[in-house]
């Protein structure tokens, strides 16, 4: 089964791109060096300037200028160094309040827990039935003593925008700085920092065909940031470690591959899919219709279970993913569902797909055939919603 | 090949389960779990009146892998025993015909075992077949409260040591739960509670008390 995958997960991670792979070969087994400083040997000087060639790409992506942009091994880390890297500068100096969302990925949130706990407090906004922030609330929330707010591009499951841009704007005004995570959304979905006022942006490679293990933090010039691993004056001095090259140079080719043609493409594979999944009878879909991830669907059918679901697409050689709380290591039901105000049963009935550059349109309507089959078989064995 | 969590024997009775579906005026049935709380199984028996024997059994149900294959192998087990022999399959039992369930997935298919001894309680109820009348005690409820889940850590309320103190006097059952009313499955574990303990048949009213 594993020849024929159709993988729908590309959320979770892409496939690699063999021309990012060939750009990333020669800094494996040629140009291996470190990135020494510009008095050092010749090979060294190469990697640094490949590095740096590598950032300048990145960094136009983002609209941002070189020395605003840090490699990192992931948006995890990113978010991480961005969250409590502010904690640690302004903490002491300015307050202890830090502003996020109910629906923010775990790097984001645990985060913030992890501060709670180091007593700083915590605002979580709530969402709207599409996963959208409430400006007003947000607004509101704001106090002297708030050092950073964190909100996300675009949701990890429902795939719903936030308003970056007013967001942005409503924390500029208010003199608090504003990180936002936006593995979801980078660079598919532009957000130009010139544009859009933000202070730091997480971002990811292998959700673009890049390689796993590297991301960036985009640092507007003059953030208070305090870097809090400790190690060597790497990435001007805000994230100690040696640079992964190979991987940086993967990163940037990923983000030069990635096209506007081809996220046009994906969406109109998400139209068609979330098109004819709405045809079957009581299923829902989770997040915006229009304001929405390019890649993303997500839709709950009632009266069923995820991990069914998940389990049957599987051996029919299909790959998704759900919010189902039998699916979680944790057994908890997807904290994004309930955040948009779904009950438990919404949460275990939801299935995500995401498309990648290796989907054909053919996959939508493969998948849409499977999947009706498969749930009018559980439903056939499900004791709910027979009298409806 | 990757390492499932599943064995083969499992998931052969996920991709064809046994006895699915329902009895139209069944002898005895059961419903156990809710879809609030996760997984859900209804069970069906005939049962002849004579010999007291199970002549078929039925089950559906709303869930996982492992809740489905417990309910397929578990009404396998049950068909042609007596309603005595069927009391005595365990868990384990159904667990070790199954070639082992995950342990974090414990609590989906003890439902479908819960299934089963619930509607052979409902027959014997129904056919009048309970001999004594056991007035209800603090470890009569206690016990019942075991077959209430906390969905948090897929094991019952008194396993996770969620209940606090119960006590049962004139016909009413109070029970303290270690567990604030904001909590997000508060409301599951308050309905499914009242479920379990209101159908004794000295119960008249049942309080569930929440911490502040």
């Amino acid at each position: 089964m594993f020849g024929e995958l159709i993988y729908l997960d590309n959320a979770a991670t892409t496939r690699l791109d063999e021309r990012v792979l060939e750009a990333m070969t020669p800094f494996f087994l040629k140009t291996y060096a470190i990135a020494t400083s510009q008095f050092g040997y010749s090979a060294g000087i190469e990697a640094r300037e490949a590095i740096g060639a590598a950032r300048a790409t990145i960094a136009k992506a983002l609209g941002a200028a070189p020395e605003e942009f840090v490699f990192t091994s992931g948006s995890t880390e990113s978010s991480n160094i961005a969250i409590k890297g502010v904690a640690l500068a302004l903490g002491e100096k300015k307050g202890k309040h830090i502003i996020t969302s109910r629906v923010e990925d775990f790097p984001v949130l645990h985060s913030a827990r992890t501060l709670e706990k180091q007593g700083f407090q915590v605002t979580y906004l709530d969402v709207d039935e599409f996963g959208r922030l409430d400006l007003d609330q947000l607004r509101d929330a704001i106090i002297p003593e708030t050092i950073l707010v964190s909100i996300q591009a675009a949701n990890q499951e429902i795939g719903t925008l936030q308003d970056l841009v007013s967001i942005a704007q409503i924390c500029k005004d208010r003199g608090v700085l504003f990180h936002t995570d936006a593995t979801h959304t980078f660079p598919r979905v532009p957000i130009e920092v010139q544009e859009v006022p933000v202070d730091l942006m997480t971002v990811t490679a292998h959700l673009i065909h890049g390689p796993k293990g590297v991301g960036g933090l985009y640092v507007r010039k003059g953030t208070p940031l305090n870097k809090w691993m400790d190690g060597g004056f790497q990435e001007f001095n805000l994230r100690a470690g040696e640079e992964n090259i190979p991987a940086a140079i993967g990163f940037a080719k990923a983000v030069e591959l990635t096209t506007p043609e081809e996220t046009a493409r994906l969406e109109q594979m998400r139209d068609r899919l979330i098109e004819r999944l709405l045809q079957i009878p009581h299923s829902q879909l989770n997040g915006h219709p229009t304001l929405r991830l390019p890649h993303n669907v997500n839709v709950s059918f009632r009266f069923v279970e995820g991990e069914s679901i998940l389990l049957h697409l599987d051996m029919k050689g299909f790959a998704v993913s759900t919010g189902s709380a039998c699916f979680s290591r944790s057994l908890e039901a997807s904290h994004v569902i309930l955040g948009i105000g779904g009950n438990h049963e919404r949460a275990h009935g939801s299935v995500r797909f995401t498309f990648g550059r290796y989907n054909k349109s053919g996959d939508v309507d493969a998948v849409a055939d499977v999947i009706a089959d498969v749930i009018e078989q559980l439903r056939a064995i499900s004791p709910l919603g027979k009298e409806l | 090949m990757p390492d499932f969590p599943y064995s083969e024997i499992v998931m052969e009775h996920f991709r064809h389960p046994h006895n699915v579906g329902r009895i139209e005026e069944p002898d005895a049935k059961s419903i156990e779990g809710s879809p609030a709380c996760g997984d859900m199984v209804a069970l069906y028996l005939k049962v002849d009146e004579k010999s007291h024997r199970i002549t078929d059994i039925k089950f559906e149900s709303y869930g996982c892998a492992s809740n489905i294959a417990t309910g397929s192998i578990i009404t396998e087990m049950a068909k042609g025993k007596t309603l005595e022999e069927a009391k005595a399959i365990t868990w384990r039992q159904a667990s070790e015909a199954l070639g082992g369930l995950p342990p974090i997935k414990t609590h989906c298919s003890i439902l479908a075992v819960d299934g089963l001894q619930a509607a052979i309680q409902n027959y014997e109820e129904r056919h009048g077949l309970i001999k004594e009348r056991v007035p209800t005690t603090v470890e009569v409820v206690r016990k019942r409260l075991k077959r209430v889940m906390n969905p948090l850590v897929g094991l019952d309320l008194v396993r996770t040591k969620l209940v606090k103190e119960i006590k049962v006097a004139d016909g009413i059952v109070n029970v303290a739960l270690k567990l604030p009313d904001n909590h997000q499955f508060a409301p599951n574990i308050h309905e499914e509670i009242i479920e379990k303990i209101e159908p004794l048949w000295d119960v008249t009213q049942v309080i569930v008390e929440f911490e502040e």
